[in-house]
């Protein structure tokens, strides 16, 4: 499953990649975009994977490497 | 600037006023009066770094918080260092140490930061200004009255009403009422689309004059303005070569630097080369150049303004690899129908026998072809300028492929090819002009003949002209038609190379052929109608597809997409990326150039803290303000 979320707020690039490395490494997650220019976020969750249980997982990793940064879901 | 921006801000003017007066205060000599000449230091020490913990706590805690989660490389990392290692000369007393330049490290680079984020912001907007084509709300009839629901609540097939001034939500047919259409947010075309009952109207167009009640054909999430800004925003995750390399080079360059800062503060005292102080400074100098932030912004910053800027006029480019690439096409190849020409047939001519009038030729074929409604009989109709009275036709028929015949007042009239003329013992003869001749035969006697052809679009030879202007060195067309046909287009309009009577599997091949010809360094663009040639768009270096208002096709398979039909747009989407790619390199030679000049000055102990501070700071707001020029695409 594939979604997107607003970010706020994301306001330089390296912290963006750096985000974007880190979910891309949560459990369950297949795929992840942050975009800073449009403050977004792409999560893909892995086949099989509860979409809900692995955005949990984002959002509480997202509050540890970013805490100014918050998933508007 | 947003709340967080504006809380920010104030505590920077805070900060800068206290640091102001101290600095003020330590000029004028006071502290040494007061506290003796050791004693100043340490004074000083804590006077400057109340400014230095306002202005830089939130920078500090950051730090701290990446340390422990043990991906300490960043900015805020470099920056506390530095700034901290600046108050640290406290320590050398004897040295006569500047704790100004470690409070003033973190100042300005809070001033730039905070910048940064509000040009950053501003471009967005804009940016999202320009794309703001998403329709709000939708009028769907309920009850007798209007009510407005959420577009994407509205099914297929309902019945919305679109009044003047109000964005069309959701593609769809009129149903009742006339108007003009502003379509520039979608093409770029200034001139309105005049639209009544029947015609297909897409998403995003403007309704400017009468109210229409319209029937949806699609759910607001496959409607062309969904499309479009699905594409639009998704640009940016197809990163470009260049975007690519500022990431990976970001990744090393932080932490080189880094460790040779280290390096330049320890080896060489320890080597006995000079006093720790002085190394230490050096290095924490290097530390304040060392962050790549200039790049790692304004890089996709630029790329995205292009897009953005170019969506604006109507281009709409999938990526920035396909911005990039688009930059270095040195061929164009073209199909013909559709892109260079309009793809209708049209009268182009008519030639009479000696004393008879071209009107008469041109009347009695519309009148022959009144029934018929292939295209060529379309076409005639459309150029004959009189009212058909159908009932002086008689015995109108087809002629077996070759023509069609009828009796018209009791006159026998013929209107086909060569073979049809022969047939019935007419003597007819060749036209000089290439396309398709019809000839026209009244009770056996030879009228004259009508030549019709595909026409040429208006500025399809300026198109060429500008693209050879442009660096691109082949511009090649690929056509079904007739050898002739194509070459005469093609002389018109100046291609180098026709490659013409090709079926539908060859044009691949034919651009296989031309990629592998292709200097590795350089570039293939397709451009296509969209019809029948996604194959040949996907497997060009750039397929570019145009005239794809609602065609969903072509969106599909192209990278590029022009939404009006006007050629000329190929060569403006060039320049929109020619000119992105130059702010780009500007902005890699520009930062890395002042950088590396300062790292060396620094390591040589020229470059003082300050000139670090601009190395950082001022180079980044340079580069984002040459990279907001990307935006600004309506010149070219």
């Amino acid at each position: 499953m594939r979604k997107s979320f607003k970010l706020d707020e994301i306001d330089c690039a390296m912290c963006a990649q750096k985000l974007e490395d880190a979910i891309k490494k949560v459990d369950g997650v297949a795929d992840a975009r942050v975009n800073f220019l449009t403050q977004k976020l792409t999560l893909t969750s892995e086949d099989g994977a509860d979409f809900n249980d692995v955005l949990d997982r984002v959002v509480k990793l997202t509050a540890d490497v970013e805490p100014d940064c918050e998933i508007l879901r | 600037m947003n709340k967080k921006q504006l809380k920010w801000r104030n505590r920077i003017i805070v900060a800068l006023a206290i640091f102001a007066v101290v600095m003020a205060v330590e000029e004028t000599g006071l502290l040494e009066s007061l506290f003796g000449p050791t004693g100043s230091v340490y004074a000083s020490f804590v006077f400057f770094l109340i400014p230095y913990l306002i202005a830089g706590y939130k920078t500090l805690l950051e730090a701290v918080h990446n340390i422990r989660r043990g991906d300490p490389f960043d900015e805020a990392f470099l920056m506390s260092v530095a700034s901290l290692g600046a108050f640290a000369m406290v320590f050398f007393p004897e040295t006569d140490p500047h704790m100004a330049e470690g409070a003033a490290v973190m100042l300005f680079y809070q001033v730039g930061e905070l910048f940064q984020s509000y040009a950053v912001g501003q471009s967005r907007k804009s940016i999202s200004a320009m794309m703001d084509i998403a329709p709000d709300y939708a009028n769907i009839e309920q009850d007798g009255g209007l009510a407005e629901v959420d577009p994407d609540d509205v099914a297929v097939g309902s019945v919305i009403v679109v009044k003047p001034g109000e964005r069309v939500p959701i593609d769809g047919v009129v149903l009742e009422g006339s108007s003009q259409l502003d379509t520039a947010a979608l093409t770029g075309e200034s001139i309105p689309r005049h639209v009544e009952a029947g015609a297909n109207v897409i998403s995003g167009c403007i309704n400017m004059t009468g109210t229409l009640r319209m029937q949806t054909t699609k759910p607001f999430g496959e409607s062309t303005v969904a499309r479009i800004l699905e594409l639009v925003e998704n640009a940016s995750e197809k990163k470009a070569k260049t975007e690519n390399f500022i990431t990976r080079f970001a990744r090393w360059y932080t932490p080189v630097v880094t460790f040779s800062a280290l390096a330049i503060a320890v080896i060489p005292p320890l080597a006995g080369m000079g006093a720790w102080s002085d190394w230490i400074l050096r290095g924490l100098t290097f530390l304040v150049v060392s962050c790549p932030c200039a790049l790692v912004i304004s890089v996709p910053l630029s790329f995205f303004g292009g897009i953005g800027g170019a969506s604006k006029i109507g281009i709409l480019v999938k990526g920035s690899n396909y911005l990039e690439q688009l930059a270095h096409v040195d061929t164009v190849v073209f199909d013909k129908t559709g892109t260079l020409t309009s793809g209708t047939f049209n009268v182009v001519a008519v030639h009479p026998e000696a004393g008879i009038d071209p009107d008469y030729v041109l009347s009695n074929a519309a009148y022959a072809e009144a029934f018929s409604d292939h295209p060529i009989a379309l076409s005639i109709k459309k150029a004959y300028a009189g009212d058909i009275d159908q009932r002086r036709i008689k015995d109108a028929r087809e002629e077996s492929g070759h023509g069609v015949s009828a009796t018209v007042d009791e006159r026998v009239v013929l209107v086909g090819n060569d073979k049809l003329m022969a047939e019935h013992g007419a003597s007819w003869h060749d036209c000089k002009l290439t396309g398709t001749i019809l000839h026209v035969a009244v009770d056996g006697a030879y009228a004259g003949h009508i030549v019709i052809a595909d026409v040429v679009k208006a500025d399809a030879a300026e198109t060429i002209k500008d693209l050879h202007d442009a660096g691109v060195k082949k511009c090649v067309m690929l056509t079904g038609d007739r050898r002739d046909v194509a070459e005469a287009v093609a002389n018109k309009i100046g291609i180098d190379e026709v490659h013409a009577q090709l079926l539908p599997e060859d044009k691949v091949n034919a651009v296989e052929r031309l990629l592998a010809d292709q200097d590795p360094n350089s570039k293939l663009a397709f451009v296509g109608d969209g019809i029948n040639d996604a194959p040949v768009l996907m497997r060009a270096d750039v397929g570019i597809a145009m005239g794809a208002m609602g065609s969903d096709a072509a969106i599909e398979a192209a990278d590029v997409v022009l939404m009006d039909d006007k050629p000329s747009n190929i060569a403006r989407a060039m320049r929109v990326a020619r000119k992105t790619m130059r702010i780009v390199w500007q902005n890699i030679v520009f930062a890395l150039g002042v950088k590396i000049a300062i790292l060396v000055l620094a390591a040589l102990g020229i470059a003082n803290m300050w000139l670090a501070v601009f190395g950082d700071v001022g180079v980044a707001m340079i580069a984002i303000l040459n990279a907001m020029r990307c935006m600004r695409v309506e010149k070219l």
